[in-house]
């Protein structure tokens, strides 16, 4: 039991080392910036921007090949971020932020067929064949990715409704 | 005494240049027989996984095979030296699967860093089925067929090497295929994966008349 015990230790040690050597030696240089505009964009991958995925509009963002306008589920509060951690200046007065929406499921229109929790990024749609779809507002980024699929467009995105645990401040119009 | 030598050198000559030639000949014939007769993908059926996933294009299909030729060729020698040196000589060859899976994922790990820094569009177009690699079941299968066979050194490595020489070649072919399929006009019914497992099919039997060439 001793030499099995052993032996697997040091092999696994042996490949351990070599391994962090090989890591050193082909470390490939990232630009940081890119994780941390990646880590503030909304994550759920749902392509309107026309990237593949977030990871994809970071690093075109960082690039300078994007706006930081161009994610719609961040909207109005993500460019402002990104402007200021970016250091570009930015007119934000002619983008079009109607505020955070979910998508919403009208249930008398719904059909059941599935084909919008199979397009949801964020798995926040429930429901199974022939079963009324409902969506969880906890896990709805907002992506609008089962709009289309919808055949019978019972799916809609509404503005998120005010209650009072999340209810803010107006803020002042500038001019 | 001249004549004499003479003789010798031609005697050592003929005898080296007929080593050579078995050797050659030994070489040629572990070749076809591993990767056309014996293939791994479409006569032993193993490592499916890849044969169906990255052989939309032709490009993804020829980085797959190189990636996994150069991981199953050192896993083999690698596999080969620790179960001859290690394995059986301490009696844990209980320890077989595991210690080869190890191996096989280290290699893999080092791999996708040199792939990574040295080819970045192929990292990217190749994406999950790199480390998927790992889990491909020829990976561990050849290993563990040449240390049940009690193959030698070089034969493992040729034996590996050989295997991996025709998973790229079934995966360069079925590429192929795939791409002249994408334009062709399927019937509804067939289009996608089903026309795909149909030319798999008629491909693994095509590879079935190879069964020939080993019985003469």
């Amino acid at each position: 039991m001793i030499a099995a015990v052993v032996s697997l230790t040091l092999l696994g040690a042996v490949l351990g080392l070599m391994l962090g050597f090989a890591d050193r030696l082909f470390a490939v240089e990232v630009n940081p910036v890119i994780a941390q505009v990646e880590a503030m964009m909304p994550g759920s991958q749902c392509g309107q921007c026309g990237f593949p995925g977030c990871s994809a509009a970071a690093t075109a963002i960082v690039d300078g090949r994007a706006a930081v306008t161009i994610c719609p589920p961040g909207g109005k509060a993500l460019a402002a971020a990104l402007s200021a951690k970016l250091g570009i200046s930015l007119d934000l007065s002619d983008v079009v932020d109607e505020g955070p929406k979910l998508a919403q499921v009208a249930e008398e229109i719904c059909i059941g067929c599935c084909r919008c929790t199979k397009a949801c990024p964020t798995d926040a749609i429930l429901g199974a064949a022939k079963q009324i779809h409902n969506v969880i507002r906890e896990a709805c980024t907002g992506c609008g990715n089962c709009i289309e699929r919808c055949p019978t467009e019972a799916l809609t995105m509404r503005p998120i409704p005010v209650t009072l645990p999340h209810w803010v401040w107006p803020k002042p119009q500038v001019a | 005494m001249h004549g004499q030598w003479h003789e010798m050198c031609g005697v050592v000559a003929r005898n080296t240049g007929t080593l050579l030639m078995s050797l050659l000949n030994e070489f040629a014939l572990l070749m076809v027989t591993t990767a056309l007769v014996n293939n791994v993908v479409l006569v032993k059926f193993l490592g499916l996984c890849p044969f169906m996933g990255v052989t939309k294009t032709l490009d993804t299909a020829f980085g797959m095979g190189l990636a996994t030729t150069f991981v199953i060729t050192m896993a083999s020698g690698v596999c080969w030296m620790l179960e001859n040196w290690v394995l059986l000589p301490l009696g844990i060859d209980y320890l077989r699967i595991l210690t080869y899976i190890l191996v096989i994922a280290a290699v893999v790990q080092f791999t996708e860093m040199v792939v990574k820094k040295n080819a970045p569009d192929l990292y990217q177009t190749l994406g999950i089925y790199l480390p998927l690699i790992t889990t491909n079941c020829a990976v561990l299968g050849l290993p563990l067929l040449s240390a049940l066979e009690k193959a030698g050194f070089v034969h493992s490595l040729l034996y590996g090497f050989g295997s991996s020489v025709g998973f790229t070649l079934v995966l360069l072919m079925f590429a192929g295929l795939r791409e002249r399929l994408a334009l062709a006009r399927v019937p509804a019914a067939f289009s996608g994966a089903p026309i795909s497992f149909i030319a798999a099919s008629l491909l693994a039997l095509a590879f079935m008349g190879f069964a020939g060439l080993a019985a003469k």
